[in-house]
């Protein structure tokens, strides 16, 4: 019987021939990392183990993005920690605001994390790693100070799901319209414990960027790790950002899944997650009269160019409605860049949207963009649980950028055929 | 390990960290500021009324969402001495074990159970008793590996003890 990709990563950094689903091992780690809210509370343990130094200063990458830029007295403490460890322990890989990015958009766009690697992140969407074929998991602060001391982590190997994706996708169908009707599908503990495997001939042809969008949502069917086979998309965009050598697994043919899914990607239309689980999805056209206050695109999940490009392709010339605020938060400075030569950032401006230095704040209710009681918000990002945007009796529904950017303009939850009219491609 | 035995309070299925500890308060990690807030959006009254020992019996998926490790330490700080659940998301499993919060997976125990029942639990032996309704049931027990975690009083305190060790075999 042979391995998934998963098995093959995990076997490998254990200095085994093979691992099985179920065992328990202890493996060093290629890239730890922490944000503003989680590594504060790694760093107070951290200190409490009593060694000196951190195994590598060069394989942790602390990434001050959720309340930043600071957002109150107690955000900027604890950003001040983090700064102040990084400098004592000489932590390669702080970024500081204005060269900073969201940890999940950054740490890609640097080429910290690669296809082959094991990394661990004190951030459950830790997960969008997997799109490179790395081995990627989100934990908390404390498994966070422990690698920091030894390198190491320890976890049980996780069965895998395999989902094979087959059939074209229909106009303005995105990677976050899969991911959406997946979970939709099989619930938000569907992969528990597991790892996702997404494969077939759809996701392979898909963009770069559409796969770190369904990787980052695994977690959000409970899953340890979302993972794509690397290939010639995966190594163009990996080639010129490695600093390191990299290797790519694959999975067996007669590797042992706990199950296989297959989807038929041409019968999706854009997907909607009501509230307040991302398993609450419908396709677009089961979207009854859902009218919105505030449209949010951008995120770990969708702050990618791809993302920008599409929202922008339908914002051109128009006007977000009057009732309507529209947020845009590019995922790091290099892509706020590059909207910014591409004209984007011009057209949200124009068509009346706010648009952010890159930050985490909106997503979790943090700042830039909290709801009020009895508000409601279509967001690119990826949970909608209550309050999770602000007032717990506020509401958030998921969309890809396409269908944000049409809402925007509508006023309420529309399909971007509605704006663009039929026969365009997404 | 201690019997412990509490009144009991019950939530449903994928109670989310947004709900156990919402990111609104996540700009400090001081355990007792945190408990002030703990399950403030499944259940805004929840901190004030939870007393010290009390167990906390919840669906499947207990803890999904975030990494946040201020989710295991709100409950923990509330002084809720026990969570058992149809299941937990994986996240806060491992965070819960690493921070020497007591936890149980036992469906059956989870099915019968009432809020103001009383609870009592033998971790040791992994046994969940409903005191009101006088029945027993069976949870499913540590894996050897995390037992040596908890035995050591949590994640930090086992590495402390390997680093000890090593150095000792140099």
């Amino acid at each position: 019987m042979g391995m998934t990709i998963t098995e093959k990563i995990l076997a490998a950094h254990a200095g085994k021939d093979e691992v099985r689903a179920g065992e328990l091992i202890s493996i060093p780690v290629d890239m730890i990392l922490g944000n503003d809210v989680t590594a504060p509370l790694a760093i107070q343990e951290f200190e409490r183990i009593g060694v000196k130094t951190v195994f590598d200063p060069d394989k942790i990458a602390l990434v001050p993005d959720h309340f930043t830029p600071n957002k109150d007295i107690k955000s900027a403490e604890q950003v001040k920690i983090m700064r102040e460890f990084a400098q004592r322990h000489g932590i390669t890989n702080y970024f500081e605001i204005g060269r900073m990015g969201i940890e999940h958009c950054l740490l890609p766009e640097l080429g910290l994390v690669l296809p082959g690697d094991v990394v661990i992140g004190a951030d459950s969407h830790t997960c969008t790693y997997g799109a490179l074929g790395a081995f990627a998991t989100g934990v908390g602060s404390t498994d966070m100070a422990a690698a920091m001391a030894t390198g190491e982590a320890w976890f049980r190997v996780p069965a895998t799901l395999r989902l094979i994706y087959y059939g074209k996708p229909r106009p303005w169908v995105s990677g976050k319209d899969l991911i959406l009707h997946t979970i939709g599908r099989i619930g938000v503990d569907g992969a528990r414990y597991m790892a996702m495997e997404f494969a077939g001939e759809t996701v392979a042809g898909l963009s770069q960027d559409g796969r770190f969008t369904m990787a980052n949502m695994a977690i959000e069917a409970g899953a340890k790790n979302g993972v794509f086979i690397p290939d010639a998309i995966t190594d163009e965009y990996v080639k010129a950002r490695a600093r390191r050598s990299y290797k790519f697994y694959t999975s067996c043919a007669d590797a042992d899944y706990a199950d296989i899914i297959e989807i038929n990607v041409s019968e999706i239309e854009p997907q909607v997650a009501f509230p307040h689980l991302p398993e609450n999805t419908r396709g677009i056209s089961d979207v009854a009269d859902v009218t919105i206050d505030q449209v949010v695109i951008g995120s770990c999940t969708n702050g990618r160019m791809e993302d920008l490009r599409v929202a922008a392709s339908i914002l051109a010339g128009r006007q977000v409605a009057s009732h309507v605020r529209l947020i845009i938060f590019p995922g790091t400075q290099a892509i706020y860049r590059e909207a910014l030569r591409e004209g984007l950032l011009d057209i949200f401006v124009a068509a009346g949207a706010a648009v952010s230095t890159p930050t985490c704040g909106p997503c979790l209710g943090g700042h830039m963009g909290v709801l009020a009681k009895g508000e409601r918000a279509l967001a690119t990002t990826n949970r909608n649980f209550v309050g999770r945007m602000g007032h717990p009796e506020s509401e958030v529904y998921l969309s890809s950028p396409a269908v944000a950017a049409a809402s925007a303009i509508a006023g309420r939850i529309t399909s971007p055929e509605a704006i663009m009219g039929k026969g365009c491609l997404g | 390990m201690r019997q412990l035995k509490g009144k009991i309070w019950v939530f449903g299925d994928d109670i989310d960290t947004d709900a156990i500890i919402p990111a609104r308060h996540l700009n400090t990690s001081v355990p007792r500021e945190l408990a002030l807030h703990c399950m403030e959006d499944a259940d805004p009254t929840f901190a004030e009324k939870v007393g010290e020992g009390d167990i906390i019996v919840a669906g499947g998926n207990f803890g999904c969402g975030s990494s946040r490790e201020h989710a295991p330490i709100a409950i923990k700080a509330a002084k809720v001495a026990c969570v058992i659940a149809e299941s937990f998301a994986r996240i806060f499993y491992r965070n819960a074990i690493n921070i020497g919060l007591p936890i149980l997976e036992c469906p059956e125990a989870v099915r019968e159970a009432k809020e103001g029942h009383e609870v009592a639990v033998d971790l040791a032996r992994g046994l969940v008793s409903n005191v009101t309704l006088q029945r027993t049931y069976n949870a499913v027990a540590f894996p050897e590996f995390m037992q040596a975690i908890i035995g050591a009083g949590g994640l930090i305190d086992f590495v402390k003890e390997g680093l000890e060790e090593g150095s000792r075999h140099g």
